[in-house]
């Protein structure tokens, strides 16, 4: 089973279509990562599939960067 | 890109009569599966009868978020997909703004309009996700040129017009293309209830000089939601006779 940092890791590759070095901790989605605003709304949609939770909008606008998204998770998913 | 919408799954609101039932049927006539809606049971068996086993009829109240989730739900268990979505619901509660009341403000526009906002939001999810999607919204001639008793309706109409242009904008980027048809006056039970003098001035004024035929609206909506429409988005098509240029 892979770690959570490795799954979040994994969807923000494949969602943003970015290498995995780039995908360092301090990386912000839309300055380092080049998302846009709905690039970031399908990158939580699919962490909430990935995790099988749901992210209240007011806490999804916080998840800025990749350490965001992980704390995030750590700190809500179900498993 | 799909060539054919053979296989493809819509889902066409108010579809019991009128356009709706054009549009559905043509649909099933291109190989998409289609759910039809209506407000009744009665007027989902009917659906259900004329379709047979291109699709089905449901009972659904467009004004429910909760009925809206529902039938969302029971789409996605049974077909998997949703790739057509045709907002064609529509009533009117017509008077001159002087004695217009407030429910029928919000009747005519919770049904036409923001019925449209919770339907395109609950379809999103799996459009993005599958880079596909054809929203397709029945505007109507008087949200552009206005009609006087229909200060409800024509709001309605023109708010169709700007949604589907924003929402357009929003996921472009994704496959999806929002767009809307604008019938001008068809021959159905809802022009039926205009008055007298609204059809004679109406009628004055249309060079094809008669009344547009379901087919015509539901050959258009066919069209944008082929794949030789993928670069139409945000786009209102007016199928009218005539009767308004813009």
């Amino acid at each position: 089973m892979s770690t959570i940092e490795e799954r979040v890791k994994k969807i923000i590759i494949e969602q943003l279509g970015v290498k995995e070095e780039e995908v360092k901790p301090e990386a912000s989605f839309e300055n380092d990562l080049g998302a846009d605003s709905l690039d970031t709304v399908e990158l939580v949609m699919a962490l909430e599939e990935e995790f099988e939770t749901e992210i209240p909008d007011e806490e999804a606008e916080k998840i800025k960067t990749v350490q965001a998204a992980i704390d995030y998770v750590t700190n809500h998913a179900n498993d | 890109m799909t060539t054919t919408m053979q296989g493809q799954v819509a889902l066409v609101t108010g579809a019991s009569r009128g356009i709706g039932k054009a549009i559905a049927e043509q649909l099933a006539a291109q190989g998409v599966k289609v759910i039809g809606t209506a407000t009744s049971d009665s007027g989902a068996a009917a659906i259900s009868a004329y379709l047979g086993e291109h699709g089905e009829g449901r009972q659904l109240d467009v004004t429910d978020a909760d009925s809206v989730a529902e039938t969302l739900k029971a789409i996605d268990e049974k077909y998997g997909q949703l790739d057509i979505l045709v907002n064609n619901a529509g009533i009117t509660k017509d008077n001159l703004l002087m004695r217009l009341k407030d429910d029928d403000w919000d009747a005519v526009l919770d049904t036409n309009l923001k019925s449209v906002y919770r339907l395109s939001k609950a379809v999103l999810r799996g459009m993005m996700k599958r880079r596909f999607g054809r929203i397709i919204n029945i505007s109507s001639v008087v949200g552009t040129t206005g009609n006087p008793g229909q200060t409800n309706y024509c709001a309605a109409k023109a708010g169709l017009v700007g949604f589907s242009k924003a929402l357009a904008q929003e996921v472009a980027g994704r496959g999806i293309t929002v767009n809307c048809v604008a019938p001008g006056f068809i021959d159905t039970d809802m022009t039926k209830a205009l008055t007298e003098d609204q059809k004679q001035a109406i009628f004055a004024n249309i060079p094809a000089a008669r009344l547009g035929q379901p087919e015509e609206i539901a050959a258009t909506v066919v069209f944008l939601a082929s794949a030789g429409a993928a670069y139409i988005t945000g786009e209102t098509i007016h199928v009218n006779g005539g009767l308004a240029m813009v």
